[in-house]
């Protein structure tokens, strides 16, 4: 049970805190939005593999199978590949600057400090340029975020990849500005 | 040197949110409900809330102007000096100590707040909508310190400019000034 009184216990992770406070679920969902289906040099399964993989860092399984499920749906992989994230993406096909960002967001999951002039420029040297590291930054400083307010309030995940399939191509093809947020119980 | 080019005239988070409007919209929409919109919480310990995350983290630049905000905001400097040295010292009401305190876990990990902690702030007369309020901001905090450090912005080192950015932050709030941040480019210039 979550630390404090959802109306609704049956919605899982964040789709519970949503329902608790719109307020903030609009610029919350906005902000997903725009930094996984925005704008960007990077493809947003590749944005989407960023925030699953600083979920796994941060241990919040809801948010690192969910948007795991949303990378798999864009990238064309079957969900079981979600595994391979933990595995240090051995099938999943990772270019050599993605694994470069990926590196810097893992910096970014421990403090913002971490992240070296090295770091950069080795992104850098594989092709990254400014937007790139920006967006790979901020993606994983939100999901600092996201996998706080999931777990800092007790709310409660389901298990199995499966339960993440529709999840996963909602938020991959339809997207998560999305009203009311209640469409997400049906496969839970 | 930050780690991309950032507009010099703003140092801190105040050069990304310039550098991305499109990302920096719903980060200062939050911003302002969480922090400014109506609450039981007051904007001077929704600020403090910010200001101990910020600290804890370690971060120069929203540890500064956080502080500035609260100072102004509480009208003294002791309560944050005190805060970021012992929170069960602060001059706050209980229940405002116990919401820090959760605060100071989410900076952690969001796995760090436990049952124990929920239980104490709400026996302190916490709400769960303040309860929820906490650690979101506590959460958007753990967001502003890392994309402010991972980009490695610039922190001035002039006590000024964060009190003149606190007050900013006391007027304006953190939605984007309609006119922008040019006339901030003379004031900045060295000398």
């Amino acid at each position: 049970m979550a630390h404090i009184a959802l109306p609704d216990e049956s919605l899982p992770g964040i789709v519970g805190l949503f329902n608790f406070r719109p307020e903030t679920a609009a610029p919350l969902q906005l902000l997903a939005e725009t930094l996984l289906r925005g704008e960007s040099p990077l493809t947003s399964g590749e944005r989407e593999l960023i925030a699953s993989y600083v979920s796994l860092l941060n241990d919040t399984h809801f948010c690192h199978t969910s948007h795991g499920s949303a990378a798999m749906a864009h990238l064309g992989y079957d969900l079981s590949l979600i595994d391979d994230i933990k595995n240090g993406f051995q099938q999943i096909e990772v270019s050599p600057k993605l694994r470069a960002l990926l590196h810097i967001a893992g910096k970014v999951q421990k403090s913002g400090k971490a992240v070296t002039d090295e770091d950069v420029a080795a992104a850098r040297a594989e092709g990254a340029g400014d937007r790139d590291i920006h967006d790979t930054v901020l993606i994983a400083a939100a999901f600092s975020m996201f996998n706080r307010y999931v777990d800092g309030l007790g709310t409660w995940a389901p298990q199995e990849n499966e339960a993440y399939r529709e999840m996963g191509q909602r938020m991959a093809f339809t997207g998560y500005v999305r009203f009311p947020v209640k469409a997400d119980t049906a496969e839970v | 040197m930050p780690h991309i080019p950032l507009p010099e005239h703003l140092p801190g988070i105040t050069g990304l949110l310039e550098y991305s409007r499109v990302t920096a919209e719903p980060i200062r929409q939050l911003t302002q409900f969480i922090l400014r919109g109506e609450n039981s919480l007051s904007p001077g310990e929704r600020e403090l809330i910010a200001t101990v995350v910020s600290h804890h983290n370690e971060c120069r630049f929203c540890t500064a102007a956080h502080t500035a905000a609260a100072d102004l905001l509480l009208g003294d400097t002791e309560t944050c000096r005190i805060m970021k040295q012992d929170i069960d010292a602060t001059p706050v009401s209980d229940k405002m100590k116990a919401l820090l305190k959760i605060a100071k876990l989410v900076q952690v990990s969001g796995k760090a707040v436990t049952p124990e902690a929920v239980a104490f702030a709400k026996q302190q007369g916490a709400t769960d909508v303040e309860i929820h309020d906490t650690v979101l901001i506590a959460g958007l905090f753990c967001l502003y310190n890392r994309y402010v450090d991972g980009m490695a912005t610039v922190a001035p080192a002039d006590s000024q400019f964060y009190r003149g950015l606190g007050q900013r932050l006391v007027d304006n709030g953190y939605n984007r000034l309609p006119n922008g941040y040019d006339h901030l480019k003379k004031q900045n210039q060295p000398a």
